[in-house]
């Protein structure tokens, strides 16, 4: 007890220190189906794959659907014309810590309906996999790759699924994990060390060493000889 | 609602002359000779330094010539971590982080962030909250869009126009000042109010800067917007369709320079935007020019918005009178025993958040922010995360500039209008 009571930054060492209200973190009350147009319809064609719906922060509609059938019903969401959510505003993920499972969260945003709906999917922690949504929003590739770097969730089909934000050799983890220590996984000697051993290579991507690895066959024409004493200097 | 149009009076002809005037491009008929080096593509690193990425941007391109074939954006060289940082924080401490991200328009952060979260905790702030906030957001909207004019002139070659907009920054800061203290790191909210009321006199300066500014800024646009290289350096340039651009994740004013009206002030308005009159400025092309002429309208319009909100700021407290939200004012802490431990208890414990999460969408001068906070109902959030407008607008760089030269990277780049310390947060 007396450690939780230390606040601030005591905690660099460790994962951050739940806060001393043990409640759940997503505490949205369960809601009307019919006060969200979408809603309904996401319950009238895929019924049991819609797990939970909720409103949080008041007017916020959140729906929970099965993480192995995201791909489908975000779909049907883009491109049925009573929904048209046709901008994905965000593709972030929550741990909750304690074992809960993460949740792979899109924000999405109809502009011709001018509604917000938010999209849930839990992953249990030893099965972090779901299918990437860029083929139905580009907006996905970086923010996919960025839930990817923080939290360690492996987006199926993404084309390009790389660390973005930290270096591409990281081996301390995941950083945004509630079991993260705020300063790193390994001390400050070996992190270090890691830095200055960084391999010039690592800088790049396959397909840019690929290019580069090949020399250029360029033959330039011979260079005139030089004239007169000095020329060479 | 009401859409107005604003004609430019300009033609939108690529072979413009520097008069302005049309004159018959030299360009068409050139000889070249066959290329070299057909086939072989060469790598080239731009950055993380260099003056034209308008931050630590690193840009690996594969070029043909001097055609981009594909451009590699590496980002992550200022990534300080901070919304990990946020879950060791209360509520209130993770102001000062806000304002780190897009130092070119703090206030809008600063703000965007505690209006999420008095969202989730369903407080609702004074009105006289509300109107100084609108006008510390639209006058950083100026302020990060001068920034990006002066940077982006620059980039085609011109440099006068970068110390009109520059000496003009210069009295956006010391509006700041004057108001916080600070000139980037403003830090200038609190859930429930401000750090404090605005000075004396404050709203006169303010008064002055807009009276004075629209004279600058039509010095801007005599010098730059009918320009024959300006125009020739953007027109056609980086151009991307409406239905590509909701799909990349586009917002603000590169999304609205390719003809999508989508604004957060009017779509989903906060802040009683919906009662403002002010015009959205919509571009047709989605070409760097459109992205240039929709920035310079949207300045006008914010000078709009604030003269009506000076008209309407009202009276009474700027905080929400409630103690298990805002401080005490310190003569009260200091004399009176139950505010001396209000202000201990909110101190030492920090605001209380009720249990949920809450996405927050403000128009950014960048474009759409959301903040989205989860809270389990303690005084420190669970997660606290940022949806930076210019992560994803840089995402969409490499579609944009294919096929392209390295000259018009430069501008697309430009044209995008990042700030790196909002991408790499």
């Amino acid at each position: 007890m007396s450690q939780q009571a230390k606040s601030g930054l005591d905690a660099v060492d460790e994962g951050p220190v739940p806060s001393d209200a043990a409640g759940p973190a997503s505490a949205g009350v369960p809601a009307d189906p019919a006060g969200h147009p979408s809603v309904a319809g996401l319950i009238a064609r895929f019924g049991p794959a819609i797990v939970h719906h909720e409103v949080s922060a008041g007017d916020q509609h959140v729906v929970h659907v099965a993480p192995t059938r995201n791909l489908e019903i975000l779909g049907w969401l883009r491109d049925d014309p009573g929904a048209r959510y046709d901008l994905l505003a965000d593709v972030t993920a929550v741990d909750l810590g304690g074992g809960r499972p993460l949740q792979v969260v899109y924000q999405l945003w109809s502009i011709p309906h001018r509604r917000g709906l938010r999209v849930k999917c839990l992953l249990a922690l030893d099965a972090l996999e779901i299918d990437s949504v860029v083929g139905l929003w580009s907006s996905a590739d970086w923010l996919e790759r960025e839930v990817y770097d923080m939290f360690g969730v492996t987006f199926r089909g993404h084309p390009d699924l790389r660390r973005i934000l930290m270096p591409m050799d990281y081996a301390e983890g995941h950083p945004l994990r509630k079991d993260f220590p705020l300063r790193g996984r390994f001390s400050r000697a070996e992190q270090t060390r890691r830095a200055l051993a960084q391999d010039l290579e690592k800088f790049y991507t396959p397909h840019d060493i690929e290019i580069g690895r090949e020399p250029q066959q360029v033959t330039l024409p011979a260079a005139p000889a030089p004239e007169g004493p000095g020329a060479e200097s | 609602m009401a859409q107005k149009t604003v004609e430019f009076a300009v033609s939108r002809n690529p072979e413009m002359g520097v008069d302005g005037l049309p004159t018959p491009s030299p360009l068409e008929p050139f000889d070249l000779p066959e290329p070299t080096l057909a086939g072989e593509h060469m790598l080239v690193n731009f950055g993380p330094q260099h003056p034209a990425t308008h931050g630590v941007l690193r840009l690996v391109c594969e070029l043909d010539g001097e055609t981009v074939v594909d451009v590699t954006p590496h980002i992550g060289y200022l990534h300080s971590s901070f919304e990990k940082l946020g879950e060791y924080r209360t509520w209130n401490q993770i102001v000062p982080l806000t304002d780190r991200m897009d130092y070119l328009a703090p206030l809008i952060y600063n703000c965007a962030y505690v209006m999420s979260v008095e969202k989730l905790a369903g407080i609702e702030v004074t009105e006289r909250c509300k109107v100084v906030r609108v006008i510390l957001m639209e006058l950083d909207r100026i302020f990060g869009h001068l920034l990006w004019l002066g940077t982006t002139a620059i980039d085609v070659g011109a440099f006068t126009p970068f110390l009109y907009t520059f000496h003009d920054r210069e009295r956006i800061y010391k509006l700041h000042e004057r108001y916080t203290g600070a000139r980037i790191t403003t830090s200038a909210t609190r859930v429930g109010g401000m750090m404090a009321d605005l000075p004396e006199g404050w709203i006169e300066e303010l008064n002055h800067f807009l009276d004075t500014f629209p004279a600058t800024l039509g010095e801007v646009h005599r010098l730059l917007t009918g320009h024959g290289i300006l125009i020739g350096r953007t027109q056609g340039i980086g151009a991307i369709s409406a239905e590509d651009a909701v799909n990349c994740g586009f917002t603000g004013p590169n999304l609205r320079a390719s003809g999508v009206a989508y604004d957060v002030r009017k779509d989903n308005p906060y802040y009683d935007y919906d009662t403002y009159d002010f015009d959205v400025p919509v571009g047709e092309h989605g070409d760097c020019y459109d992205r240039y002429l929709v920035r310079m309208e949207e300045m006008e319009q914010s000078i709009r918005i604030l003269r009506q909100a000076i008209k309407r700021l009202p009276g009474g407290p700027i905080n929400v009178q409630d103690p298990n939200i805002s401080l005490p004012s310190k003569t009260d802490a200091m004399s009176d025993m139950e505010s001396m431990i209000h202000h201990f208890k909110l101190i030492t414990e920090g605001v209380k958040v009720a249990p949920g999460d809450c996405y927050f969408p403000v128009e950014a001068s960048k474009g759409e922010l959301g903040m989205y906070v989860v809270s389990d109902g303690g005084s420190k959030p669970v997660r606290w995360r940022v949806r930076p407008p210019s992560f994803v607008n840089i995402s969409v760089l490499p579609k944009l500039t294919r096929g392209h030269l390295v000259a018009d990277l430069i501008m697309i780049n430009a044209s995008l209008d990042i700030v790196l310390g909002e991408i790499d947060r």
